[in-house]
């Protein structure tokens, strides 16, 4: 293994980090604020990427299929937060979990009705295609830098939302007296409406820009909705920084322990059985990770006491 | 009698009835359907113990599912091709027996629920929820990297596992087993309810507090119920792999996890046979259902929706009227 | 004299800027009504939750039964004879009454056997029946023993908590309000119930009803911003300057 493939890597774990910020911060806002459990924020995620895909595919344009996948989870999530999420509310979490479980069946299936089962592709812009040559002379792909780039500069945004803006002020009471904010005359059904947009159109940004590095298919969102429920629950729910914290830890974990546990297995294996053996052990490296967390700091390493 | 006690009569009677009708008639295909009730229901017993009585919505019950069913898996495979399990430091042969694979699958489900259980419980509420899924897709990714059972592809079975005395290869004597197993728990079930630690779970459940302030440890409570349950779900995994003949890990994915749940639901939390009455309905639904649309799956989200949102007790719920407490 | 039951040795317990208890030492003694009084957001229930193990102080020490039980959780307080009453019940609502008051037989045998069984019936013919069905009938309830929890008045909750905390044949009662939202006459009968009481166990009593506190406590203590500004008979209590103050805004 070379330095090299090693910071390689690194950008790999960043990146995929960055996407599972993305993902993490709508849920956690949205259980923050409104203390709601959507396990259908992996459906938005999947709506932004077939949005994407379409809209590249009818346009051309990758930029324009981007504000499309943006438009559409946010409508999407708009459209559920009106009709079925704020039902939802005061009730409790196993009837969020099925309730959300179920919108997970109607919009997996219902895409699969549209766009039928076999995958889309949506295809890197040339303008971002291609490797750059990093200092030090590393190869890496502009399109995934991109990817850390524009998430990054979005967790700033959201850092700047939630501390300075009128909407973050109003969102961070919501978390803590919702009956007080309510009679300071915050119009709190519209203030959820927007906070679940919101949450909706990140995890639909996510999914569109992932969509050009993998195939954009039924059932892509569940595998990141749970890895960032792991996210949640090492960063502590309710919190954006430890959205961010837990989302580069994981991703850069998986990504690192994929290539870091079978070459540490080949110094006392064969080659063959330290890979085996080594790349098992890397896929459940995260939830261990996770685990630990959670004997040290039951509450996630950024959450409220108890 | 009461209205339910009637209700989940005609239930059993109508789980053992269509089979034998399907047996007179030769029809096996709805025998197995029959089974696949049988097994899903016991799956859902499992869940209900830990969800209705103890009030704990895991979500990775699809681990103690996937790890009865490789039990089944591991064990029969070695044993059909004459290879031990290991050799040192002792022999372990593997095997086509039915009750030392029940008790295997039992035996390996409930140590995992108790180390997920010990982990998970350290939290309650949402998190306890988001860290039994990421518990489960732990172990769905883990057999899809570990190559030795048949990674991503799964195991086949060739032939059914034996259970002495019976010749499970005829489809209505694998489901009087499997219907026995299931009587067998939901016997057990009945049992927990009424019994003194029963009575302290449900209580842990609706206040915590009060169990604490007479002194009684909800942790342990909640642990040993969500180490019955696992066993018990587990049990049925190992059915369910010996059904199909085979093994993989969708046993272990999410979606598995979801759908334990919503045969809970669709029945009735917390209702002793609610996982009887939800599984038939939902094997009733895919059969109908998937014959009409092979998109069935987006009506089974508006009826558990519908069923969420305005019919809470389920079907059981609606055919026996609200809960009364017993005694 | 005997040695105390229960002793608080000066208690502090801050949340953020609030002090909710400032250096709270009190005791309470065999055969004896403690009541312990206060103003609305005096820290009284900060100070049972304390006492009761909810709740670690900052500062201080609970002894009880003449151990430390400063860092001992609810249930281990709970086995050694600490028996609490809720102020807003803390029941198993969808249970039946008997189910309750067995719950805390169970707690109480539970000291011995560990986990309560798997398999037996809990509200068979036995130990635990005769234990929650004595609790009942000597709180008035035996005859609502199959009623649900959630179908009692409001005063009825509070003889069943009673009740949950006879089973435990404890050490020690605190009793949190255990006259609110009962009628004149049902507080004439907890009143009376809780004279004779006090023989069996000692009684940590909060409570807001004055006509009740008066003709019950051996003792007052007086919580004002979480800090006891006196601790005598009625008598003194009466006479003390400082509650006066404290109550009627009298100058000294």
């Amino acid at each position: 293994m070379t330095p090299l493939l090693f910071i390689e890597q690194v950008l790999n774990g960043l990146q995929f980090g960055v996407m599972l910020f993305l993902m993490a911060a709508g849920l956690t806002l949205v259980f923050g604020v409104m203390g709601l459990i959507n396990l259908a924020h992996g459906s938005l995620y999947m709506v932004g990427a077939f949005a994407a895909a379409a809209v590249a595919g009818w346009s051309g344009s990758f930029l324009l299929a981007l504000v499309a996948a943006l438009a559409a989870s946010a409508a999407a999530g708009a459209i559920v937060e009106l009709t079925v999420i704020r039902r939802l509310y005061d009730r409790d979490h196993l009837d969020q979990v099925l309730a959300t479980f179920a919108l997970i069946l109607i919009f997996s299936e219902g895409t699969r009705w549209l766009f039928g089962s076999f995958p889309l592709f949506l295809d890197i812009p040339d303008w971002l295609s291609g490797p750059v040559t990093l200092p030090g002379g590393i190869e890496y792909p502009l399109y995934r830098l991109a990817i850390i780039a524009v998430g990054l500069s979005i967790a700033t945004g959201l850092f700047w939302l939630i501390a300075r803006t009128r909407l973050g002020i109003r969102i961070r009471a919501g978390e803590s007296d919702r009956e007080m904010i309510a009679a300071l005359g915050v119009d709190i059904s519209r203030l959820y409406t927007i906070v679940f947009a919101l949450g909706a159109a990140l995890a639909g940004l996510a999914g569109a820009m992932v969509g050009a590095i993998q195939s954009v298919q039924v059932g892509m969102g569940e595998p990141v909705l749970i890895l960032a429920f792991v996210v949640i629950v090492i960063g502590g729910i309710g919190s954006i920084k430890g959205a961010l914290v837990g989302a580069l830890l994981v991703g850069l974990t998986d990504t690192l322990g994929g290539l870091l546990l079978p070459e540490a297995f080949k110094l006392f294996m064969e080659t063959s059985d330290a890979t085996a053996t080594g790349s098992a052990l890397a896929s459940m490296l995260i939830y261990i990770l996770m685990a630990v967390v959670l004997v040290w700091r039951p509450r996630g390493l950024f959450g409220g006491a108890t | 009698m009461s209205r339910e006690r009637m209700v989940n009569a005609a239930l059993m009677a109508l789980l053992l009835g269509v089979p034998l009708w399907a047996w007179a008639t030769d029809e096996p295909f709805t025998i197995t359907l029959a089974t696949r009730v049988a097994i899903l229901a016991l799956a859902g017993v499992g869940l209900n113990i830990a969800l209705g009585l103890g009030g704990l919505v895991s979500l990775g019950h699809a681990a103690f599912f996937g790890i009865g069913g490789y039990a089944m898996g591991i064990l029969a495979s070695h044993a059909q091709s004459y290879t031990p399990l290991m050799e040192s430091p002792f022999l372990l042969e593997g095997t086509k027996s039915m009750p030392v694979i029940w008790l295997v699958a039992i035996l390996a489900s409930a140590l995992a629920a108790l180390v997920i259980g010990a982990l998970s419980l350290r939290t309650s509420g949402v998190y306890f929820i988001m860290i039994t899924l990421a518990f489960g897709q732990m172990l769905y990714f883990f057999s899809i990297s570990w190559p030795a059972y048949g990674g991503e592809d799964g195991l086949s079975i060739y032939l059914r596992n034996g259970f002495p005395g019976l010749n499970t290869l005829d489809p209505i004597q694998f489901f009087a087993l499997c219907f026995g197993c299931l009587a067998a728990a939901l016997w057990f079930n009945a049992r927990l309810v009424r019994s003194p630690f029963g009575l302290a779970l449900n209580a842990a459940r609706q206040s915590p507090e009060r169990v604490e302030t007479v002194g009684l440890g909800t942790f342990r409570l909640r642990l040993v119920a969500f180490v019955i349950s696992g066993a018990i779900t587990g049990l049925a995994g190992a059915l369910f792999a010996d059904l199909n003949r085979f093994v993989s890990p969708g046993m272990f994915s999410w979606q598995m996890s979801g759908e334990i749940m919503v045969f809970v639901i669709l029945g009735g939390v917390g209702r002793l046979y609610g996982p009887v009455a939800g599984a038939a309905l939902f094997i009733t639904l895919e059969h109908v259902l998937g014959g009409i649309s092979p998109f069935w799956h987006v009506w089974l989200g508006f009826l558990l929706l519908l069923v969420v949102l305005f019919a809470r007790g389920g079907v059981i719920g609606l055919l026996a009227g609200r809960r009364v407490a017993h005694d | 004299m005997t040695d105390p039951v229960l002793v608080t040795k000066g208690l502090t317990k801050s949340f953020g800027a609030v002090r909710a208890s400032h250096d709270v030492s009190l005791d309470l003694r065999p055969g004896e009504i403690h009541a312990v009084i206060g103003p609305n957001g005096a820290g009284k229930s900060t100070l049972i939750a304390q006492i009761c193990g909810g709740l670690k102080p900052d500062a201080g020490r609970v002894s009880f039964a003449g151990r430390d039980v400063t860092h001992l959780p609810t249930r281990a307080r709970a086995r050694l004879g600490l028996a609490r009453t809720f102020q807003v019940s803390a029941l198993a609502m969808e249970d039946t009454v008997l189910q309750n008051a067995t719950l805390g037989a169970l707690g109480a045998k539970g000291a011995r056997a560990g986990l309560p069984g798997l398999l037996g019936d809990a509200l068979a013919a036995g130990d635990l029946r005769d234990t929650a069905m004595s609790a009942l009938e000597r709180v008035g309830l035996a005859e609502h023993a199959a009623t649900v929890t959630s179908a009692l008045s409001h005063g009825q909750r509070r003889q069943l908590e009673v009740a949950v905390a006879l089973t435990l044949r404890p050490r020690a009662f605190i009793m949190d309000e255990p006259m609110a939202g009962m009628g004149t006459e049902g507080s004439q009968r907890m009143t009376a119930f809780l004279d004779g009481l006090r023989d069996e166990a000692p009684i940590l009593l909060v409570e807001h009803d004055m006509d009740a506190v008066f003709a019950l406590a051996d003792r007052l203590s007086v919580l004002v911003y979480g800090r006891i500004i006196a601790t005598g008979s009625v008598d003194e209590i009466r006479a003390n300057a400082e509650v006066r103050k404290a109550y009627l805004g009298e100058d000294a």
